[in-house]
């Protein structure tokens, strides 16, 4: 039997795989799109348990808003990035660094 | 029929915004002093609504989302005249560069709307639909100008970072949630105050939401994006970010941190301490070494973020409606210096180094004399209202027996005293490397004029607006 603690592993496990993913990452912007997609998608895993746990559908429905907010985010996300190659002609982390001091 | 009296402001601020998006779109190229016109009309109208729908006691509606209390009336008066004042001083400035464009007002609304729901917050989805709402707009608004590198880069990182510190904030929120079984923030404070059978995921979540917390508002070790973003971004957007969505996140930190989880003060206490300890030290220090005006006011914000928190640390009224007082006085202060880079900018030159400070007495007399209250101020020195608001939270954390985190804040706060002083320095007691006469719009003039004598007076006479602050709190 899958009980509650299994699914926060997991969630945790997705959260962590997430933070990892951008602080590691030295390549790519999109890939950093992606792993904050995997963390709020994590979230979306713990709310879900504990609402099924707690028999409160408060948090099913709080997770309709984070689903809807993550697409509106990574909407903006990309309209950045598109704003930002068509200046740099890269997406690439690392050279990404005009700004510093 | 549930009572929509009290989100009335927000509604009307909503059907606004949404029409003048409409009317936008139907108005020629030369005719955009409507949308703006529209957009400052909205504003002071709102904050008209705010005014009159205000309460007393402690008003939820909207089945628990939302609430109408003193200290909510307090902030959105301020959020909407703020942002009214920070629209006239960009308005040149975008018409200089031909950004003069629906949208940057429209964006403005939107977060401005965000701000209020977030001001108004009563469960943690509000706070966290109210902080989104606010954060889109910005990031889009960073990005604003979209041929210049240095702006795209601030809002790629902007956006980064932001999006990194909602997940954050979100998963503190579910695992408060599955402790506490509510969303509600006042059922949460009263979950909290029994004993809890998982003391460890709880601490666990308030850690979450206190770096969510930490990254929205710049504190260190998660201001990173701070500089960068106001670097990057265009001035106007800058007045805009470093301004009004302070007095927010000081909602969202009294949402969250006082009226859901007040019972674990012990637990939040301790890591504010870290905040405010790092913040200060960083902010004031760095700042020195900054030759772009910019960027030094970033690291200045950082700094005043500490202090900001430090009232927070009291963890009681006086301590809260300090640091309510020393937000409200931080936001006019930044936004009379932000408004004068944007007076000293003209069409093709940036006035973005500390450089072009140089002189200004000799340039014009009345500004450089301005500025100098504003700089006295943001240092602390008194008869300026900086002072009184540096003190006031001072005096909270010292009466909590926390006497080395005042020393702390205040020989930090000293050090840091030496880059704004610098600044005056260079206005009186230095040649002017740009002799060429600023232009300047009347009703930027009136507006500048007021927000530095506004800092003076404020100084001078402060009890009205102590009061009301304590009053919002609900002391006094």
């Amino acid at each position: 039997m899958i009980g509650l603690q299994e699914y926060l592993i997991v969630g945790a496990l997705l959260f962590s795989i997430g933070v990892a993913g951008i602080f590691l990452n030295r390549k790519n912007v999109i890939i950093i799109l992606m792993c904050i997609e995997l963390m709020l998608l994590a979230v979306n895993t713990n709310f879900i348990a504990f609402s099924q746990a707690l028999n409160d559908s408060a948090g099913q429905i709080f997770v309709f808003f984070i689903l809807t907010v993550a697409a509106a985010e990574a909407a903006i996300g990309l309209a950045i990035l598109i704003v930002l190659f068509r200046n740099l002609k890269t997406v690439d982390v690392s050279e990404i660094d005009a700004l510093k001091g | 029929m549930p009572n929509f009296i009290p989100v009335l402001p927000e509604i009307f601020l909503l059907s606004m915004t949404c029409l003048i998006l409409v009317a936008d779109l139907y108005l020629g190229k030369d005719r955009k002093g409507i949308v703006y016109l529209l957009t400052q009309v909205t504003l002071v109208v709102t904050a008209i609504i705010v005014w009159a729908v205000k309460s007393t006691e402690k008003e939820v509606v909207m089945w628990g989302q939302f609430v109408n209390d003193p200290m909510s009336t307090l902030l959105n008066v301020f959020i909407c005249l703020c942002a009214a004042i920070v629209f006239i001083y960009s308005k040149d400035y975008l018409e200089d560069r031909e950004m003069n464009k629906g949208e940057y007002y429209v964006l403005g609304l939107f977060a401005i709307l965000g701000m209020m729901v977030m001001v108004s917050a009563h469960t943690m989805l509000s706070v966290y639909m109210g902080l989104e709402l606010l954060s889109l707009s910005m990031y889009a608004m960073v990005a604003f100008n979209r041929d210049n590198a240095a702006s795209s880069e601030a809002a790629v990182k902007y956006f980064v970072l932001g999006a990194i510190a909602s997940s954050m904030l979100l998963y503190g929120m579910s695992l408060i949630y599955g402790v506490t079984g509510s969303l509600n923030l006042a059922e949460i404070a009263q979950a909290l105050t029994q004993p809890q059978e998982l003391p460890t995921i709880l601490s666990l979540g308030v850690v979450f939401i206190v770096v969510g917390i930490a990254f929205k508002l710049g504190a260190v070790p998660f201001h990173m994006w701070v500089p960068d973003v106001y670097q990057g971004a265009p001035t106007a957007v800058t007045l805009f970010i470093g301004s009004v969505p302070k007095i927010a996140a000081f909602a969202l930190v009294m949402r969250l941190l006082v009226d859901g989880m007040s019972a674990l003060a012990t637990d939040w206490q301790p890591m504010l301490m870290l905040l405010v300890v790092a913040s200060v030290a960083i902010g004031n220090v760095v700042a020195i070494a900054q030759t772009n005006i910019k960027r030094m006011l970033a690291y200045s914000t950082i700094s005043h973020i500490g202090f900001l928190l430090l009232g927070v640390i009291a963890a009681n009224e006086a301590g809260y409606s300090a640091s309510m007082f020393y937000t409200i006085v931080y936001t006019l202060m930044t936004m009379g210096v932000f408004g004068l880079l944007l007076i000293l900018s003209r069409k093709g030159f940036e006035a973005e180094n500390i450089n072009d400070l140089k002189g200004l007495n000799d340039r014009n007399p009345w500004y450089a004399l301005l500025m100098l209250i504003l700089m006295f101020s943001m240092a602390g020195v008194p008869p300026t209202v900086g002072f009184y608001a540096k003190f006031a939270v001072l005096q909270a954390v010292i009466n909590e027996g926390f006497v080395w985190l005042a020393i702390v804040a205040v020989l930090f706060s000293v050090i840091g005293a030496f880059y704004y002083l610098r600044i005056i320095k260079m206005m009186y007691f230095d040649a002017p490397e740009d002799t060429s006469e600023i232009s300047v719009k009347l009703d930027t003039h009136v507006v500048f004029s007021l927000n530095g004598l506004v800092i003076l007076m404020l100084g001078l006479f402060p009890e009205k607006l102590i009061i009301w602050c304590q009053n919002s709190i609900g002391i006094g």
